[in-house]
């Protein structure tokens, strides 16, 4: 039998120090345990201060004597590497611990044991909890605000055809695979537009997409039987063609009447609201910013003067204003320099406005990938043959966005945190939909709630975006 | 058509108040091959830059092939196009594979079809005896096969003439022979080619005629055998003294 010594524990001996120490750290998380889940206090028989700081003590030995090198326990040595390697890690990782277990029964009471879900009415709330009723109720308008429920098909129509036409390209097969680039860079967001701008908005206007829809049908199905030779051509008269010509010589708007077809309800976009305004803004600012930004990177770059500082004052001109007087702007100064007859729905300048602003956050993220490359690339591009366009978009922007698929990442995660900002245009989106609510002399005092719900939608919205740009980086990694 | 395809007279390139070529005059033939050396900073890769014009000169003329470089920048693709290049730190593009690499050019540059410039690729590849590497990415290959693989590239563009820029300086010992390998065969099949490089023993085996530069000027210019066997300015001597 070795001599025990406290201070220095080692291998031999190992079962005596494990257990005592084990033992330690056991009583040290019981005693905080039972203090906050069931307000008892063991150790109230000391002296304030003392009993207050004995669990940290103990742990702290407890952790000191089981941190044995080489123990040849598997699971002792994880621990003592990961969480324990000295004494200021083991302390750390105490008050760590001990901070989860105090905080989680208040959490716990709060959102789930004396919280209410049941019920429809204010009346239901009576625990000391959450009143997930308030959301349950305010549900519909925190989604879709003052949309007209009977016409919310609409927007849940456009967003399942919208994520369907997105996620068609990981089913491409090779053949189709060169074209995915164009369709989701060109394709894609035109369609998205037409559904946001003409089938969720309705009305007269609805018309035009349909004319839009039926003659792009017609001339993809003619399309397949074109000889490619001059589908280039066909592609841009014949759907044009048709457009025209169900607008103007076969009054579509009438066969519409004699079929008793009844187009969309208008809804004005001061009536769209909650999580789907989220969406729309978020989703068209983010693919418009991005190749304004590009652009301006781009430019920024020039060697002609006027592109070059043209670039610049736009960059720095957003980047110098605050986004919600620029917001302000887009609603309230805009309008009247525009002539008198003319108008530009709210939400259009709002997603412009928007669009400008991150472009320039975009645009310098951009550029320091640019900067990072090294000048041989542009040589070796150069040598061999490749103009400015060419070698930009083969060689040198798929280098430099792969290195600033993070940075990108961080100003679209912005972008969609800014959106609620759009409420002092009067557009309310979630954040402030829940503003109303809270507002609502019937439901008063349950701010709380409709802020969690909020964060805890957003989080789930940027997590995914977050995870999103990471596996691209991970897929495009060719190692250097 | 004289046959010479690379004609330079009067030339001066100045960085800001620095000159870094002064009054150089060259003439090169075609198939010739052509080695540069002297002592760094002595405006060698500041010369061959200039012959496509990677390096804008301020007073003086290139012609290459017959065209003029000056400021208009079509016809400069044109003639890039036709100047292969290889560098001294390789400069492939990392996201792509080796075969990309080398028919990203002919196929969006020289409108060659897919298939035709990967075959092309290949048999280049192949010539430089990394075919078999051909779907690996750049940073999977040591800098021997690296270098080949962008001889191989600026190959495939059919270049008449090769620019290479000190093409082994950054290499290990062992895997700059390779490299020379790939170029005296390059040099055998009869490709004209201005190489600025160290090694002379690969000057004395391939090349047809040797330039010695020093401060910006063309100090030296003679036949192989010549330049090594009796060079005549002294400042050539102790640069050769010192190297060999």
């Amino acid at each position: 039998m070795n001599k025990l010594n406290f201070l220095q524990p080692d291998k031999n001996n190992l079962n005596t120090y494990l257990y005592s120490g084990v033992i330690l750290v056991a009583l040290s998380i019981f005693i905080v345990f039972l203090n906050s889940f069931f307000n008892k206090d063991i150790i109230s028989f000391l002296p304030g201060s003392i009993s207050f700081f004995l669990p940290l003590i103990l742990g702290f030995i407890g952790l000191h004597l089981i941190r044995i090198d080489y123990s040849g326990l598997k699971f002792l040595d994880t621990i003592n590497k990961n969480i324990n390697t000295n004494n200021f890690n083991a302390f750390l990782s105490l008050l760590i611990v001990f901070v989860v277990i105090k905080s989680l029964p208040p959490l716990l009471s709060w959102f789930i044991i004396d919280a209410n879900i049941a019920g429809d009415s204010k009346d239901v709330c009576t625990g000391s909890g959450a009143c997930w009723t308030y959301i349950k109720i305010w549900f519909n308008r925190f989604m879709y605000g003052m949309y007209p429920n009977a016409e919310q098909w609409r927007i849940n129509l456009s967003f399942i055809a919208l994520a369907f036409l997105g996620t068609i390209g990981f089913f491409a097969t090779e053949k189709f695979k060169k074209y995915l680039t164009l369709y989701y860079v060109v394709v894609y967001p035109v369609i998205a537009f037409f559904f946001i701008f003409f089938f969720i908005s309705g009305g007269p206007i609805f018309f035009d997409f349909s004319y839009g829809i039926i003659a792009a049908v017609i001339s993809i199905i003619i399309g397949f039987f074109i000889p490619s030779k001059f589908k280039m051509y066909y592609f841009i008269i014949v759907p044009i063609t048709l457009y025209i010509l169900l607008k103007y010589v076969f009054f579509y708007e009438e066969l519409i009447e004699l079929g008793k077809l009844e187009a969309l309800e208008w809804v004005e976009t001061g009536a769209w609201g909650g999580l789907s305004l989220t969406f729309i803004v978020s989703f068209f600012c983010l693919i418009f910013c991005f190749p304004i930004g590009l652009f301006l990177s781009l430019g920024r770059r020039s060697d002609f003067p006027i592109i070059k500082y043209f670039s610049i004052g736009m960059i720095e001109f957003w980047r110098g204003v605050p986004l919600i007087t620029v917001l302000f702007m887009s609603s309230v100064m805009f309008p009247m320099f525009l002539p008198e007859d003319m108008f530009i729905d709210k939400l259009v300048r709002v997603i412009i406005a928007i669009s400008l602003f991150e472009a320039a956050y975009v645009a310098e993220v951009i550029r320091g990938g640019l900067q990072a490359l090294p000048r041989g690339q542009y040589d070796a591009a150069k040598s061999l043959g490749m103009g400015y366009w060419k070698m930009h978009i083969l060689v040198i922007l798929p280098q430099a966005l792969k290195l600033v698929i993070p940075g990108i990442a961080n100003t679209f995660l912005a972008l969609v945190k800014d959106t609620p900002l759009i409420f002092v245009v009067g557009l309310l989106e979630i954040v402030g939909m829940l503003n109303l609510a809270k507002t609502n002399p019937e439901w008063l005092g349950f701010a709380m709630e409709g802020y969690v719900f909020a964060s805890v939608l957003f989080f789930i919205i940027c997590y995914a975006m977050s995870k999103y740009s990471y596996n691209l980086e991970q897929k495009y990694k060719t190692e250097r | 058509m004289s046959d010479k395809i690379i004609q330079i007279t009067e030339m001066n390139k100045w960085f800001g108040d620095f000159q870094v070529l002064k009054n150089i005059n060259l003439e090169v033939e075609k198939n010739k091959k052509i080695v540069v050396c002297g002592p760094s900073g002595s405006g060698k890769s500041t010369l061959i830059r200039c012959i496509n014009r990677l390096e804008e000169h301020q007073q003086g003329s290139i012609i290459v092939d017959g065209n003029e470089l000056t400021e208009d920048t079509k016809d400069i693709e044109k003639i890039r196009a036709e100047v292969g290049m290889v560098f001294q730190q390789f400069n492939l593009f990392p996201h792509l594979s080796i075969l990309d690499n080398c028919t990203l050019a002919p196929i969006w540059v020289k409108k060659m079809p897919k298939k035709d410039a990967e075959d092309l690729a290949l048999q280049h590849l192949e010539k430089v005896q990394i075919a078999d590497q051909a779907n690996k990415y750049p940073g999977q290959l040591s800098g021997g096969q690296q270098q080949r693989c962008a001889i191989a590239r600026a190959l495939c563009m059919e270049p008449k003439i090769m620019l290479f820029d000190e093409p082994t300086s950054a290499l290990d010992p062992e895997m700059i022979k390779e490299v020379l390998d790939a170029m005296v065969n390059l040099a055998k099949a009869g490709m004209t080619m201005i190489v600025v490089t160290h090694e002379m023993g690969f000057a004395k085996e391939v090349a047809d005629e040797v330039i010695f530069m020093d401060e910006g000027m063309i100090v030296e210019r003679a036949e192989t055998k010549e330049f090594f066997a009796n060079p005549k300015s002294d400042r050539t001597k102790l640069f050769l003294s010192q190297i060999l």
